[in-house]
């Protein structure tokens, strides 16, 4: 049997590999894996395309009313956000969890928080490719980036930061409980993250109470700062406010997801 | 405990307590398991094996006690432990969504290995488990076997010191577990790295394991090497399946017969113990006929694992009831 003959000759010593090399394992297993699943985007391909097409067929004439706004650039934040939101690998989570591979990873002297953030690069490479078509469909409507080159890639990261920080509430659920239904639920927050906001009219223009509720939305600030972007030019006040309401969801979500994968992992 | 005794546990564990909420899964279990064996670890349906790999490994937190691996405490020191052993727990833990070499390579990152160190192990690791050109294909497509025997492989990426097998052949044909019972055989004479195993197959643990612990309801009821615990259950038996359940007066009747060295009753199992089966057969049949008591079968054989198990746990194997039990996958 040749079990030990080859390896004789390198004297195999098991250590830590590095917390950069654990993100890099996971995440090109991630990578991989999705890559084989490329079947699961098509949603995240879809909704955002439709949502823009039938609101802007919509609303169009409605909001260009309001003097000054062009609706298709107003939308077009609306629609990468639709595309970025809630696009992870929890439910991956939750199989490995369930098949034991989970185990067979933590048994391993890997980090645990490049359990995690291997998973989360991975989500980040995805989340960017989905930006691209959004983009490439704002410029096929017309849609015009006054900040030029570097606004649509600054306006396709921050759309990727909100992502990548919204995932940690899927991530969170997966390694507490373990299960693809609790995930799903998961999508839940999705709705008022995403429609308390001034998804489809200034918030001007909008009731006191829903303009109140979007104020304390900081999806709202995401919105203004990619919205910018396109329209107003580098207002570093209103981009700042859109990263630091972005971090601050990622304070509470990457804190929740980190807990319970820590929880998971030492199994007390 | 001497420090020589020290160096020669691969495994010490003195006192070991695990509960569950008001379940006392494991109830105060000393093992010691010596550098370089092969120890076999049985036990009834949820009577706590699981929980023990499992604390063992590093993925539960005992309750009480203590835990020393490859000479370091597996409670304060996880990461050491984690380095020098490798462990494939029941079911063949895998991701069916990479081919076998992705999942090697993968696993041989994790252990800090380079990428010539990589290629190496899983060359030689390819061969150890006869997958071949399977490699490149995707898990999902496995055998069971297959999948055991990568599960396998992948446990033994990084050369460890303790290998940890719960249960690795439950589930497969009787091809398949002869084969993975040889390459634990292997592995243990070629590499001489310490094997902790768990099976519900009372014959290959017999066979190959140097030594074998019973555990029943969360307690240690027997341990020492198969050919000591058999021994202790006499030279010979004489097994009778009754028609009905053996009574009091029947086992009575039997002890009381000369050359008995003991007499256990279960259910409708009479099993009697004795230096010199042939002789006492024939008055065993006849005793029971006077009886009037009714015999369905009468045998006689030296003693196996499994007539040790009976002795100590009240009850046969019954390997179809062990496959999927939840208080034994380490929950309670």
């Amino acid at each position: 049997m040749a079990l030990a003959s080859s390896t004789r000759e390198i004297t195999i010593r098991a250590r830590k590999a590095g917390f950069f090399r654990d993100i890099f394992a996971v995440a090109r297993r991630a990578v991989r894996s999705m890559l084989r699943d490329l079947e699961t985007v098509i949603p995240a391909l879809f909704i955002p395309v439709f949502m823009f097409v039938v609101t802007v067929g919509a609303l169009q004439d409605f909001a260009e009313n309001i003097p000054g706004l062009d609706y298709r650039a107003f939308q077009l934040p609306v629609a990468v956000l639709f595309a970025v939101t809630g696009v992870s690998r929890a439910i991956t989570v939750v199989t490995d969890i369930q098949s034991g591979y989970f185990d067979r990873l933590v048994i391993t002297p890997v980090n645990r928080v490049a359990l995690l953030l291997g998973l989360m690069m991975a989500d980040f490479v995805l989340i960017i490719a989905l930006t691209i078509p959004v983009v490439i469909m704002g410029f096929i409507v017309g849609v015009y980036f006054v900040t030029g080159v570097l606004g649509i890639l600054a306006f396709m990261l921050i759309a990727g930061l909100w992502g990548l920080i919204f995932n940690g509430f899927p991530y969170a659920i997966a390694f507490k409980t373990g299960n693809v239904a609790a995930v799903n639920l998961s999508f839940l927050l999705f709705f008022p993250f995403l429609f308390l906001t001034t998804l489809f009219i200034p918030q001007e223009q909008m009731t006191p109470w829903m303009s109140m509720a979007a104020d304390y939305n900081p999806v709202t600030y995401i919105l203004a700062a990619e919205r910018s972007l396109i329209t107003e030019g580098w207002q570093l006040t209103t981009i700042r406010n859109g990263v630091v309401a972005t971090l601050g969801v990622g304070v509470v979500s990457l804190g929740l997801a980190l807990a319970a994968l820590r929880g998971r992992a030492t199994r007390k | 405990m001497s420090a020589n005794t020290m160096e020669s546990e691969a495994i010490a564990a003195r006192g070991l307590v695990r509960e569950f909420g008001a379940v006392r899964a494991v109830d105060g279990i000393d093992l010691s398991v010596r550098r370089g064996e092969i120890y076999g670890f049985l036990g009834p349906n949820g009577a706590g094996k699981t929980t023990v790999i499992r604390m063992l490994v590093t993925l539960l937190a005992p309750t009480a006690g203590s835990i020393t691996v490859a000479g370091f405490n597996a409670v304060t020191q996880p990461d050491q432990v984690r380095l020098r052993i490798g462990a494939a727990l029941q079911a063949a833990a895998l991701d069916d969504k990479q081919t076998g070499r992705e999942l090697l390579n993968l696993q041989g990152r994790l252990y800090g290995l380079k990428g010539r160190e990589i290629a190496a192990r899983v060359a030689d690791l390819t061969d150890l488990i006869d997958i071949g050109d399977a490699m490149g294909r995707l898990i999902g497509t496995y055998s069971g076997g297959m999948k055991r025997r990568l599960d396998l492989a992948a446990a033994l990426i990084h050369q460890p010191e303790i290998l940890f097998l719960d249960e690795p052949t439950t589930g497969l044909d009787p091809i398949s577990r002869s084969r993975i019972f040889e390459e634990v055989a292997k592995i243990n004479s070629e590499l001489e790295m310490t094997i902790f195993l768990t099976t519900q197959y009372l014959e290959e643990a017999d066979a190959l394991a140097h030594r074998v612990g019973i555990i029943d309801r969360g307690r240690l009821v027997a341990q020492g090497t198969p050919e000591e615990l058999k021994h202790s259950r006499g030279s010979d038996l004489i097994i009778v399946h009754l028609d009905a359940p053996v009574t009091p007066e029947v086992a009575a009747a039997l002890e009381a017969l000369s050359s008995v060295d003991f007499v256990d009753a279960h259910d409708s199992e009479l099993t009697v113990s004795t230096g010199n089966g042939a002789a006492l057969v024939s008055g065993v049949a006849l005793k029971l006929n006077e009886l009037g008591v009714g015999v369905r079968e009468l045998t006689l054989r030296t003693p196996t694992l499994d007539d040790v198990f009976l002795q100590v746990t009240g009850s046969r194997l019954r390997r179809e009831e062990s496959e999927g039990d939840p208080e034994d996958q380490g929950q309670g």
